[in-house]
């Protein structure tokens, strides 16, 4: 155990845990898009940073260490991971109105829990190439968020290769799909990479608009109530 | 003789019988609300009639000018509040939207189309001329035999390249995203801005879809 300060209060967290875990078992929510609990960090999104004695970091990607000052709820550090996620709304095609993954959706949820609007960005309407060359995966471009959960997290399960990669660079860069191993993947593994996927860009082509508004998975228990229970992704 | 030099005489220019002078000034006393919609569903509005009985204590308060549901074509003066759902999508939306603008003390942008272009924002990844395209020339259910055209004339409105956001063209001071938001919601904002409270929507209120 050691000891750290979270917005001036003195807690005690676990050696070994990130920011993120420590502070949600101290009950403070820090909103984040690409970590998995019990998986490596990613640190790709950083919508979790947070002030780490005075300097900005993403809590996901710091062991806590004793002494450590942690400023999650101030104003200026607030106010960029809303920024963070504005960012994300303007620069795909985030059209929650015609999205299957809406109520489900990590991003949206956590557009909610930092109060978002509207974003200050201008909204860009990039064209990305929908791919829905796969058998079972229906991926949509416009919404990914370059997280890269997939990236790492799905894997073919005889070979262990991967079956989504990025490709190019900055504005060029889009997510593919390998899609002679994703034709293999069982009808489990394509549920788990679309729940995976904190957006609606892996789509299960064998799963619609399945569950009824109101009763949808971040409207039964928000993202915050379910990251302090530690479990957003069941 | 209009403006542009036409023969033409528009409905808010015809001679209208002033109403009696009693309920003039009743409804002078009430806060002044315009709404519109541009290039969206009009859901917003069907939200905004949501609020069902609610909307009886509602208009004692508050007297709706130019809107959907009253079908007057212009803002009879100064409006307290403006409430606006739908996207810019063509040139008379931008004036229409500028006249909201010098007119209301408050804009409200409310509804995705609104917000951030919405569902018609969907053409905004599509060039304008393939989606004339595929609406006039190649359209599946043009009447057969029919000349195909685009329509292009100076009375019919320019279509933007692009559909944008209201805060794009001008400053909108608050925003009720939603598609469309509750009858609740919309409720909720409208009661804190008659009763001169300050705006707020709870994360627990806010929807984008």
């Amino acid at each position: 155990m050691v000891k750290i300060i979270i917005d001036g209060k003195e807690v005690n967290a676990e050696v070994g845990d990130n920011i993120l875990d420590a502070a949600a078992k101290n009950n403070v929510y820090i909103p984040s898009l690409c970590y998995v609990k019990g998986e490596k960090c990613l640190g790709t999104c950083r919508t979790c940073s947070v002030k780490v004695n005075g300097n900005i970091m993403a809590a996901c990607t710091i062991p806590v260490s004793e002494g450590m000052n942690i400023e999650v709820n101030e104003p200026d550090v607030t106010d960029m991971r809303k920024a963070l996620v504005e960012l994300l709304f303007s620069e795909g095609n985030h059209n929650c109105p015609s999205c299957e993954k809406s109520g489900r959706c990590e991003l949206q949820a956590t557009g909610y829990e930092v109060d978002m609007m509207v974003s200050r960005f201008p909204y860009r309407f990039t064209p990305r190439q929908v791919d829905h060359s796969s058998k079972y995966v229906w991926l949509e471009r416009d919404r990914c968020i370059f997280c890269q959960r997939c990236v790492d997290l799905v894997r073919d399960k005889e070979t262990d290769q991967k079956i989504f990669s990025i490709k190019g660079r900055g504005t060029n860069a889009r997510i593919e799909i390998d899609k002679t191993l994703a034709d293999k993947m069982p009808a489990e593994q394509v549920r788990a990479a679309s729940d995976l996927c904190p957006v609606g860009c892996i789509i299960d082509k064998s799963q619609g608009f399945d569950v009824p508004i109101g009763q949808r998975k971040f409207e039964i228990e928000t993202i915050k109530e379910r990251a302090l229970k530690g479990s957003i992704d069941e | 003789m209009n403006k542009c030099n036409k023969n033409e005489i528009f409905s808010h220019e015809l001679p209208t019988t002033p109403l009696d002078p009693e309920t003039q000034a009743k409804r002078d006393a009430k806060i002044q609300v315009a709404m519109i919609g541009f290039c969206g569903c009009w859901g917003c509005t069907l939200s905004f009639l949501d609020m069902d009985e609610v909307l009886i204590s509602l208009l004692d308060k508050v007297n709706i000018t130019r809107s959907s549901i009253t079908d007057t074509k212009r803002i009879p003066g100064r409006m307290a509040l403006g409430f606006i759902e739908g996207g810019i999508a063509n040139s008379e939306n931008i004036e229409v939207l500028e006249e909201y603008r010098e007119n209301c003390d408050i804009l409200i942008s409310v509804g995705a189309c609104a917000i951030w272009g919405g569902v018609p924002s969907m053409r905004n990844v599509i060039p304008l001329e393939e989606c004339f395209r595929e609406a006039y020339i190649d359209s599946e259910t043009a009447v057969p035999n029919a000349k195909k055209t685009i329509p292009f004339h100076e009375d019919i409105p320019t279509i933007t390249t692009k559909v944008i956001p209201l805060h794009e063209v001008v400053k909108i001071d608050y925003f009720i995203p939603g598609c469309p938001p509750d009858g609740a919601t919309i409720l909720k904002v409208l009661d804190d801005l008659i009763n001169g409270r300050e705006f707020d929507l709870p994360s627990a209120m806010n929807r984008y879809d």
